[in-house]
């Protein structure tokens, strides 16, 4: 166990390596010159721009350039902005923001995903599970930005005025939890549908092996065989997807931090876009891969728990 | 997903199509499925629709949408026999708009999930025909590139070409770099199974070349799943063209986007709804029929699922 621990540290580290250059090299293939975009139209003093240039070590090659930013991110130090900000400073509270978001949806994803995809494996064939599928069909065919519109509309707005109730805040994370739920669940949408799908062929399969016909055969309770016996087996594909699809979440936040106006890294990261925020660009696309890589790396980990019969060496 | 597994379930469905002169193959099978697959023609009929709007909007557009047909003093109307989805925030007829908005995501869709398609697919016939140093290179660069969560990938591509260069082909080139690698690990596994197939072996013996056997043996029996995650990946597309547009990066105004009009319409939603509301239908009815069709296809061409 610990020897494939380190193989897969080790595997992960050229893809790492990889990713960030590509996401160094792209930023930085921006046309144009950022000190003049930092100025304007104004005219840059030429003994200034020679500091800067050499202080963001603009003058050597790129490949230069991103070892130099690779061995501050080694020490944390994800850079300063041309306006003098440490990059970690803008972090500050936004990681928070996006991972509650994004764990909201998981729990949603889960919850609603496994139960929904449960109950329709067994009820197969029934108009409960053609039902289900309808549903996931249509779950997968609204965008996020289709359904983060109308959502906040109807249980935002128009619940408001109808009926009084004050429950979804239409914005902002002022309101601690409830913030969270409608965002959330906007975000875990179309990961709901796919996950019940998911659940619901995995679990058809491993409800036709063997052991089960066996464990109900011998008169065990039909609670005990579907948690233990087959929901068990069933949770491997469910937990790769669940896991993946963190990184996923994250990274697919922009849109919903956009639509509710959470200050989360989504809502950032389209910010330092347009205003050439490099570093802050670089360092919350570097995070957000680190995340994404982590969360497969402990998703291959997990396999070993849920099914025994995973043995690595 | 090889031809020979399916014969053993073919000659048992005598209406199936075995009774003609050749034996059923996973492509007839397939097809013979289709069209008795309502979801198929539910979705087949919509996304035709979608199609001929997008390539003839001038027949179905009931106004226009040069900017001389908009009017500042009907600006945010409900639905009249004028404009029957309402006006938008500068006067412009949304049904118009919605109309010729089809066209991006239509392109964009098709040609990125063909372009996907064809390069993941290329890439991932000679790593998995070729293996040993090919594929090593071809997974591990493929495995940088699947690290990037494609949205933001497509964000940062997307920033770094510009908005004044920013149009269809960016949107293609930026959603399709990040695309191609899931279709290459699709490929390359389904060519490593078809490798080891007899009739590989007897093309072998028989002293076929690489390239015939690629292309006239492997490919046949190994691109029904890129096909199936293929025509899913085309609504994951449109969405995303839709997303990206709508934060800014994507098509450009005069043209006309789904994700542009959802944007324009955002600051006044709550009061007109209406030029919001409708592109976003649109989208996700033609995400909707995408999808079915998607479905079918994959329940036609993948036999064990069902």
């Amino acid at each position: 166990m610990g020897r494939y621990v380190l193989r897969r540290l080790l595997q992960a580290i050229p893809v790492l390596l990889g990713t960030t250059f590509l996401i160094f090299a792209i930023v930085y293939a921006l046309p144009g010159d950022p000190l003049q975009a930092l100025a304007g139209e104004k005219r840059v003093d030429p003994v200034f721009a020679a500091a800067m240039r050499e202080q963001f070590h603009l003058n050597e090659p790129l490949i230069v350039r991103y070892g130099y930013y690779l061995r501050d991110i080694v020490s944390g130090d994800f850079g300063t902005t041309f306006r003098g900000l440490p990059v970690s400073t803008i972090f500050e509270g936004k990681f928070q923001v996006t991972l509650k978001l994004a764990l909201t949806a998981v729990i949603f994803e889960g919850i609603i995903g496994i139960g929904l995809g449960l109950w329709a494996a067994l009820r197969r064939g029934r108009w409960e599970d053609k039902a289900v599928l309808a549903v996931t069909l249509l779950m997968v065919s609204i965008p996020t930005l289709v359904s983060g519109f109308v959502l906040q509309l109807m249980l935002g707005v128009k619940l408001k005025l109808a009926t009084g109730i004050d429950f979804f805040p239409v914005a902002g994370v002022q309101d601690g939890v409830r913030s969270y739920l409608l965002p959330g669940f906007v975000l875990a949408m179309v990961s709901i549908a796919y996950l019940t799908r998911l659940t619901r062929t995995s679990l058809m399969e491993t409800l036709r092996a063997d052991y089960v016909r066996t464990a109900i055969a011998k008169g065990m309770p039909r609670r005990r065989v579907l948690g233990r016996h087959a929901l068990r087996n069933s949770l491997i594909p469910m937990v790769t997807y669940l896991g993946a699809d963190l990184g996923t979440l994250m990274g697919g936040a922009v849109i919903t931090e956009t639509i509710f106006n959470l200050p989360g890294i989504g809502q950032q990261l389209f910010l330092s876009v347009y205003l050439r925020e490099n570093p802050v660009v670089v360092g919350i696309v570097t995070v957000l891969v680190l995340i994404y890589i982590v969360a497969n790396l402990v998703v291959d980990l997990l396999y070993a728990v849920l099914d025994p019969r995973i043995r690595y060496e | 997903m090889s031809n020979d597994t399916l014969p053993a379930t073919a000659p048992a469905q005598p209406t199936g199509p075995a009774k003609g002169k050749r034996p059923a193959s996973l492509w007839s099978d397939a097809w013979y499925d289709l069209r008795r697959n309502p979801v198929f023609i539910i979705g087949a009929a919509m996304i035709t629709l979608f199609i001929a709007v997008s390539a003839f909007p001038g027949l179905f557009d009931t106004v226009g949408v040069d900017s001389s047909t908009c009017d500042l003093a009907v600006a945010r109307k409900g639905i009249s026999p004028q404009h029957w989805f309402g006006t938008d925030n500068l006067g412009c007829d949304v049904y118009s708009r919605v109309i010729h908005g089809a066209r991006v995501s239509i392109i964009v869709g098709i040609v990125s999930a063909a372009v996907t398609g064809v390069v993941g697919g290329a890439l991932g016939l000679l790593a998995g025909f070729y293996g040993r140093w090919v594929d090593v290179l071809l997974s591990r660069v493929a495995e940088i590139f699947f690290a990037i969560p494609s949205i933001l990938g497509a964000l940062l591509i997307l920033a770094v070409i510009g908005r004044d260069n920013a149009g269809i082909t960016s949107v293609v080139f930026a959603l399709a770099l990040l695309a191609w690698p899931m279709i290459l690990r699709i490929m390359r596994a389904a060519v490593i199974t078809a490798k080891h197939q007899d009739y590989v072996m007897a093309a072998r013996a028989l002293g076929a070349g690489p390239g015939r056997i690629m292309l006239r043996h492997i490919l046949p029996n190994a691109v029904a799943p890129v096909i199936v995650v293929s025509t899913i990946n085309l609504g994951a597309f449109i969405a995303a063209e839709a997303a990206l547009s709508f934060l800014g990066v994507g098509i450009q105004s005069p043209q006309i986007s789904w994700g542009l009009m959802i944007a324009d319409a955002r600051n006044r939603f709550v009061e007109a709804p209406l030029p919001l509301l409708f592109p976003a239908l649109f989208l996700s009815l033609t995400i909707l029929s995408v999808v079915m069709l998607g479905d079918a296809v994959r329940d036609a061409l993948d036999p064990k699922l069902r």
